[in-house]
Parts: structure tokens; C-alpha cells; sequence
């Protein structure tokens, strides 16, 4: 009779962890109908590797710069690592971890990510929050996690469970068993694909209106810490020998001030990277931004992301010396397969869109 | 470190693994370290007290230890005294040893009466001035009321020579620092603690499995039910709620501080237990009880034992006391003898209070409490004559009823404990005579509270698993009934246990998590 209690145990305990990894993966939010950006992350990984050109950056980068358009006008091949308000350090620990993966020519970093120096800085710890969680959750375990984690806690994660609602996302989702939806069993153990090698599509057009005003704001500096990690991720690419190359995503807000410019430039000039400013380009890209926004000026839409894609395609081919890749039978049918699947999904966006 | 938090699992987790694979010799060194590790999570600088509690309480019995020691060897040699010398030179030795318990006792009470003072806003302003004395605005350091009593409590008990003195420090800082108990009590005799604290303990698979049986308990009753209902609590405070939501905090409060804090004690004894430790008990299913008095010997019960040995016993059977009870009992007979006995829980029940906390509302409750025992007790011949005469006060539906009133009132009194301010409780309470608003049952009034109707329900689940688990209780230790029913039965109900504390426990991002009720104190 004694010896049957261990079996007995060593079951129990087998299935509690299952159930626990069971309620685990039903209680995280899937991110497939709404908030898609949390699901970008996660989505990475499937298809890794093999990039010439690696974005990283915010929504500036995930919804301004169309990959498939670079591929079919000039055979770059490219991926995007963005999430919603990626700060800058989360940058870092991805374009670090990125490396594991990409072999790539040029890192391409868009300096919005230099206005926000501490997890405080976008205000709203809850939202900042949401924010850390569609960043890092499903971003691969490994010391680089850990230390983005580290880095962007909000004073409220640290003070309840901190590190722990990581390891264990049922402490901190554990209450969603009330809004426990359909969507949450069809994506227990998948995903679907939300972005295209990155690039997070929008068909809407809602024009902009007003010029957005430049209130005097008190301080213009970069933070410190943002340089800590601007120097890092220009060391990090030196010591995997690829080109730095900062941009300025065509977005009108937040307002992109002088003295931010001023100290772009200075640290380009510093460091001699390359840095282009697509504001100051606009024309020559071609937006309208009767036509190519979908929220009046704060993202492109697919239209104004394919412009933007097809202007910094030329830059990246012939200034940077990225080489088209077309010839390459492999890639050529991998990029024809991702190609089929970004135009069939606008044309089903846009038809939704009409069907509106 | 929070109960309550992962931290303190791996924190307990870690020690009972190295407890159990070191060797066995070392293991109330091993508590020792792990209580003081503990203790300085919650604040390195609340260490200077409980430094100060044990090093005061260690030299005042050392030094007992000492005079008595000297004294036997004194009498030995003087074998020739007569009785009365031998009786003069005890009484000087025992004089001095109560100078030295005077010293230590008046040294640490002064430090916690002068903690809770600070806790007092007008106090703490008058005392700050204009200065910026951090030490005044540090708060009270976690248990300091728990590890003070008893260490004090002990003091006395070996300066009665009821305790053996304990000469080894280290074994001393682990009986005042014991780290399950740091933070809530129960409070503990040297006596009874002694006896598994410092013994060596192998392990044991069942006692490991009771003890982590009875934290899940903890945690339930703290993260699932205390923790949920606290909202509800905090928001019925408003003046806007009189009358008949007026009892609606009583009982919602009723169940919140019974959940809080006899699940914290779930939670200490549970994890003493996995240690091989035993801890006494300190709610003996107190809201069966049908009187006051009753309640109080089922609730907190070690604070108040500890209150009746040190103070109430003490006063009572005093000189001056029973000297007093001689003279009242000619002049008011029945009531004149129980004078003694009345000045006793009075001045308890003040100190009670006083314990809770330095403001007017825990004084408020001490007298209410005093109040209504002392009544029961000169209404006792009535009742028997009652009871005597009605039959019907003799079944089980009187028990009942017995029951219900007792928790009504008893929480009445509780519930004081919510309002700093005395006036405005008093005004709730005659609210309920004249505003009879039973319309915010269904007036919508309810979802207003902060909880759903989802909270709602498993509100109702845990309140009826308590009250079952009380009834079994009644029957002796749920968990030994346990063991009785099929081995596969007795996983899934804790696997669902586990569960609910992990999918329905208010904790984490976006829940504002109550300490322990009586951490503060």
C-alpha cells in the first residue's frame, strides 16, 4: 500500500503543473482581433533569420515602413522588430537578441524612442504597463529578457510580484477568467499571423485636419539613459559589423522639435552614422496626407507605409549598399509566398473597409 | 515580504529545504538567520527593535538567572539560617529581581506605547515640532506588539519561576524573532514553544503536507475572501451609508477581519508546522460562541491569555484588591465582591485597547467590550432563572438564536475599529433605529461597492466553505478528516483549493492588496 503514495504524488504533481500551464495559456490574452501590436513579438520568431535590414524602433517603425514593398522594388530583404511604445532600452535587448537570429547589413532605428527616458516617462503606470506586457511578454526567455524586464518594470510591478508576473503570467492574468472569450480557446496553443514580416497593416484614410501646435515645452534634452542605450545599440551593430542608421519616422505627432533635430544630427555627426528625417522629405516620398494616414497624421496607412518603403528602399540600396537579393531562387520563393500573403490580406482589409 | 507574496513561497520554500538537508543540529540556527533575513525584507531599520527587545528581555533574565543562581548557592552554604532568614533573604532577592523586571518591562512598554503614540497624527505632530526626526515618522515596526508581549510575557513567567531562563542569546533572539509569527502572532508561551522550537525535527512527509495544507487554507481565506470583500468594506465606510447599509459593513466586516486575520494565522501555524513547529491556536471558531466573554476566549486567543495571566490575574488577586473585595461585599454584597473582578477587566480591557492602537475608537471598543461582559455577568442569575423557566431556551433553535445575536452584536463592537472618528460610528449605530433603507439590496446600491456579481458569488462560496470547515471543525482537525476519505478525493479538492486562491485571489497588478489587518498593530 506504502509503495503506491509516491505514483500517486508524483501524478498529482504532474497534473497541478499541467493545469497550471493548462489555465496559463487560456488566461493570457491572444492579441487576434484586438490590440494586434501584442501579438507582434511572439510572431518573430516563426519565420527568423535571413534579413538584410532589420527595423527597430516603435509604432513609427511597425506601421510606416512596408518590408514586402522593399522586397518587390528593390530585393531587400527586411524584417521589423516594434511593438507599441517600445522604449528604448526594450529596443536594445531585442536588436541584441535579434542578432542571435540576423546576420543583418543595417540596423535601422527610429530616434522617437529617445523622448522617453524612464518607464514614468509616457505617464500612466497602468498603460505603461500594457505596454511592458505586449513588449515582453512573449519576447523568448533568456538573460536578454530578464534584463528588459529589469529595465522596464513600472513601480507598481515591482512592488507586486515583480519579475514573477513574467515567469508566471497567470499572477497577473489570473483574473481575466471573467472575460474569458471564444477567441481565448481557438488561440490556446497558436497564433495567427498579424503582421507582415513585421509591418502591422492599416487600409483606413483619416486625413489630418489641423497642424498639430509646438507648445514650448520646458526641456528639450535627451535623457541619459536613452543615450546609454543609443550608444549601445551603435556598439552592438560595430561589433557585429553592420551599419547604425538612425531615421525619423513622416509622423506629425508628437511633434518632432528642432532641438530634438539638433541633437540627432550632433550624434550622428558624432558617431558618423547616417540619419535621415522623412519630415523634412515629405514631398519627395509623396505622402498626402489627404490619403496616406489612417489616424490623421500619427501613422501611415499601407498606401503611405509602401511610399515610405519605396523612398528608403532607394536610400538603403544605393547610400547604405544593400544588395538586392533577387537572384536568389530560395528567397525569391519565400519572399513571393509573403508577398501573396500581404496583398491578400489588404485586398481582404480594404474589402471589410468598403463593407463598412 | 508579504505572506501573501511569491518572495515569501520561495523565501519558506528555500528554508525548508536547507531546515530538513543540513544537518539537524543547526536548525534553530537555521531559523534564526531565516527569521532575521526575513525580518530585514520588511525593513532594515525596524531590526534596532526587535535588537532592542531581545537584548533588553535577554540581560534582565540573564541577570534574574544569575541572582537566583547565587542565591541557591548563598542558602546552601548558610544551611544554619533559620526559616525566617531564609524567608527575609528570598524576599530580597526576589525584590531585586523585580527591580530588574520593572527596568525591562518599563523600558520596552515605553517603546511601544511610545511607536503607537507616533502612530497618532496630533501626538506625533507635537512631539516632531518643527524638526524632521526621521525616527517619529518611521511607523510601527512590523509586530512589534506580537514579539514585545511575548518576550514580556516570558520575562514575567521567569521572574514568577514558572519558565525555565534561557542563557543562550541566539536561542533567545529565535524565540522573540520566530519568523511566522513575527508578523501577527499568536503569541506564544516560552513554555509550549520551547518544546518543538529548539528540538531537532526530521522530516515528515505528512506534517510537511498538514503544514502546507493549512497555508493554502490561510491563503484562501486571506486572497479570496478578505482581500475581495476589503473593497466593499473600505467603500461602506462612506457617510453616506447608514441604516440598514450600516449592517452591511457589520457583516461584511464580520467576514473580512475573520478571513484576514485568522487566515494570517492559517498561514503561520501552517508553515511552522512544515517546520516541525507547533504554534497554539488563535481562533477557536469564535463567531459559535453565544456570549461575549465566550467569543473572547475563542478569539485572539493568545493576546487574550497573555492579557489575563500578566494584567487581569495580577490586578484581581492583588493585596489592595482582595482587601477591597472584603470591604465592598458588606456594603454591596454580590456586586461588592465582584468589584475586584470589574476593576480587573476594566483596566484589561483598557490595556486591550490601548494595544490596538493609541486613539480614541480601539478605547471606545475595549469599554464596549468591557461593558457588555460585565452586564452578562450581573444578569447571569437571570438568565438561569429563564432558562429555567422557558424550555424552549434549552433546545438547539435557541442556540441559534443565541449565536446570531452574539455575532450581531459582537460585531457592532468590531466594527469600530473602522472609525477613527467615535461620533460618526455612534451616529451609524442609531442609524439602523430609524433608517430602514433594506432597498439597497436591490436598488443597485450592492454593485456600486466595487464587486460584481461574479465577486459576489465567490464571496458566498468562501463564506460557506468557512462555515463548513468550522462545522467540521467541530468534530477536531479538518485535515486529519481528511485523511479519512479516498486519497484521489482529498488531491482534487486541494488541487481546486490551489486553484481558486490562484484564479479568484484579489492580488497583483491593478488590485490595491490589503495588508494583514493586524500587521498594524
Amino acid at each position: 500500500m506504502k509503495k503506491r503514495v509516491f505514483p500517486i504524488i508524483i501524478i498529482t504533481v504532474l497534473i497541478t503543473a499541467a493545469l497550471f500551464f493548462f489555465l496559463q495559456a487560456l488566461l493570457i490574452p491572444k492579441h487576434m482581433s484586438e490590440t494586434k501590436e501584442g501579438a507582434m513579438i511572439r510572431e518573430y520568431y516563426k519565420n527568423a533569420g535571413g534579413n538584410e535590414v532589420v527595423f527597430i524602433g516603435d509604432c513609427e517603425v511597425y506601421e510606416n515602413f512596408s518590408p514586402v514593398t522593399m522586397w518587390e522594388e528593390y530585393g531587400i530583404t527586411s524584417v521589423i522588430r516594434g511593438s507599441a511604445q517600445q522604449m528604448i532600452w526594450q529596443s536594445y535587448y531585442l536588436l541584441e537578441e535579434t542578432f542571435k537570429y540576423e546576420t543583418p547589413d543595417v540596423v535601422v532605428f527610429n530616434v522617437l524612442g529617445m523622448l522617453y527616458d524612464t518607464p514614468k516617462s509616457i505617464g500612466d503606470s497602468s498603460k505603461q504597463e500594457a505596454y511592458n506586457r505586449m513588449t515582453l511578454d512573449d519576447m523568448r526567455w533568456s538573460k536578454l529578457k530578464i534584463q528588459s524586464i529589469n529595465a522596464s518594470m513600472t513601480d507598481e510591478e515591482r512592488e507586486k510580484g515583480g519579475i514573477w508576473n513574467y515567469i508566471f503570467p497567470i499572477l497577473r492574468y489570473h483574473d481575466r477568467w471573467n472575460d474569458i472569450s471564444k477567441e481565448d480557446f481557438q488561440y490556446l496553443f497558436h497564433r495567427d499571423q498579424v503582421t507582415d514580416n513585421g509591418y502591422l497593416m492599416q487600409v483606413g484614410v483619416n486625413p489630418v485636419k489641423d497642424e498639430y501646435p509646438r507648445i514650448p515645452l520646458v526641456n528639450y534634452e535627451f535623457g541619459d539613459t536613452c543615450y546609454e542605450y543609443l550608444d549601445k545599440m551603435r556598439i552592438l551593430c560595430e561589433e557585429h559589423d553592420c551599419q547604425f542608421v538612425l531615421v525619423k519616422a513622416p509622423s506629425l505627432s508628437p511633434v518632432w522639435y528642432d532641438e530634438y533635430e539638433e541633437q540627432v544630427e550632433s550624434y550622428a555627426e558624432e558617431h558618423n552614422l547616417l540619419y535621415f528625417n522623412f519630415l523634412e522629405h515629405l514631398d519627395e516620398i509623396g505622402i498626402d496626407w489627404n490619403t496616406d494616414t489612417y489616424d490623421q497624421g500619427l501613422h501611415l496607412n499601407v498606401y503611405g507605409a509602401e511610399k515610405m518603403a519605396s523612398y528608403f528602399g532607394q536610400i538603403l540600396s544605393v547610400e547604405c549598399g544593400v544588395e538586392d537579393k533577387r537572384q536568389d531562387v530560395a528567397l525569391t520563393a519565400l519572399w513571393e509566398s509573403k508577398t501573396e500573403t500581404y496583398q491578400q490580406r489588404k485586398a481582404k482589409l480594404e474589402a471589410e473597409k468598403q463593407e463598412e | 515580504m508579504a505572506f501573501t507574496s511569491v518572495n515569501f513561497l520561495i523565501f519558506t520554500g528555500i528554508l525548508i529545504a536547507l531546515y530538513y538537508i543540513l544537518p539537524h543540529k543547526i536548525q534553530w540556527i537555521i531559523l534564526l538567520v531565516g527569521s532575521y533575513v526575513f525580518y530585514f525584507f520588511a525593513g532594515p531599520r525596524y531590526l534596532a527593535f526587535l535588537l532592542f527587545t531581545t537584548i533588553t528581555t535577554y540581560l534582565g533574565i540573564l541577570l534574574m538567572f544569575r541572582k537566583n543562581h547565587s542565591a541557591a548557592e548563598y542558602l546552601q552554604q548558610h544551611a544554619d539560617y533559620s526559616k525566617a532568614e531564609k524567608k527575609a533573604y528570598k524576599a530580597k532577592v526576589k525584590s531585586s529581581n523585580r527591580a530588574i523586571l520593572i527596568v525591562v518591562l518599563v523600558l520596552n512598554f515605553a517603546l511601544l506605547f511610545f511607536c503607537k503614540a507616533m502612530l497618532v497624527e496630533p501626538i506625533r505632530s507635537s512631539m516632531q515640532g518643527n524638526g524632521t526626526l526621521s525616527f517619529l515618522t518611521l511607523g510601527l515596526p512590523m509586530g512589534l506588539s506580537f514579539y514585545m508581549f511575548q518576550s514580556m510575557g516570558y520575562l514575567i513567567d521567569v521572574y514568577r519561576q514558572k519558565a525555565e531562563a534561557l542563557t543562550n542569546p541566539f536561542k533567545l533572539a529565535l524565540f522573540t524573532s520566530f519568523f511566522p509569527q513575527l508578523v501577527q502572532g499568536p503569541i506564544s508561551q516560552f513554555e509550549d514553544l520551547k518544546e518543538t522550537l529548539f528540538t531537532e525535527h526530521s522530516f515528515d512527509r505528512r506534517q510537511v503536507a498538514f503544514g502546507l495544507q493549512r497555508m493554502l487554507w490561510g491563503f484562501f481565506k486571506k486572497m479570496v475572501i478578505a482581500d475581495r470583500i476589503a473593497v466593499a468594506v473600505q467603500e461602506l465606510k462612506g457617510s453616506e451609508y447608514t441604516g440598514f447599509a450600516f449592517f452591511i459593513l457589520v457583516v461584511f466586516f464580520a467576514i473580512q477581519i475573520y478571513a484576514d486575520f485568522s487566515g494570517g494565522i492559517d498561514i503561520a501555524i501552517g508553515v511552522a508546522e512544515t517546520l516541525g513547529i507547533r504554534l497554539p491556536e488563535n481562533f477557536l471558531r469564535p463567531y459559535f460562541s453565544k456570549n461575549v466573554a465566550e467569543f473572547w476566549r475563542r478569539w485572539h486567543v493568545t493576546l487574550m491569555e497573555w492579557m489575563k495571566r500578566y494584567i487581569f490575574y495580577p490586578i484581581t488577586v492583588s493585596k489592595p484588591m482582595l482587601n477591597l473585595s472584603m470591604k465592598a461585599k458588606k456594603k454591596l454584597g454580590r456586586f461588592g465582591m465582584r468589584l475586584p473582578i470589574y476593576i480587573g477587566s476594566l483596566l484589561t480591557w483598557l490595556a486591550t485597547g490601548i494595544w490596538h492602537g493609541f486613539n480614541l475608537h480601539f478605547i471606545v471598543w475595549g469599554l464596549l467590550n468591557c461593558f457588555v461582559i460585565v452586564i452578562s455577568e450581573e444578569l447571569t442569575p437571570l438568565y438561569q432563572k429563564f432558562h429555567g423557566r422557558f424550555a424552549f431556551s434549552n433546545k438547539r433553535g435557541y442556540d441559534v438564536w443565541q449565536i446570531i445575536r452574539l455575532f450581531i452584536l459582537i460585531n457592532l463592537i468590531q466594527v469600530t475599529d473602522l472609525f477613527e472618528n467615535v461620533g460618526e460610528y455612534f451616529r451609524k449605530v442609531f442609524s439602523l433605529t430609524y433608517t430602514f433603507n433594506y432597498h439597497v439590496l436591490w436598488d443597485g446600491t450592492m454593485t456600486k461597492l466595487g464587486l460584481n456579481t461574479a465577486d459576489y458569488v465567490i464571496l458566498l462560496v468562501g463564506v460557506v466553505l468557512m462555515f463548513l470547515v468550522s462545522v467540521l471543525q467541530r468534530k477536531g482537525s479538518v485535515r486529519k478528516q481528511m485523511q479519512k476519505i479516498p486519497r484521489i478525493l482529498r488531491y482534487v479538492i486541494l488541487i481546486v483549493l490551489l486553484f481558486a486562491v490562484i484564479l479568484f485571489g484579489s492580488y497583483g497588478i491593478g488590485y490595491n492588496a490589503s495588508a494583514f489587518i493586524y500587521n498594524q498593530f
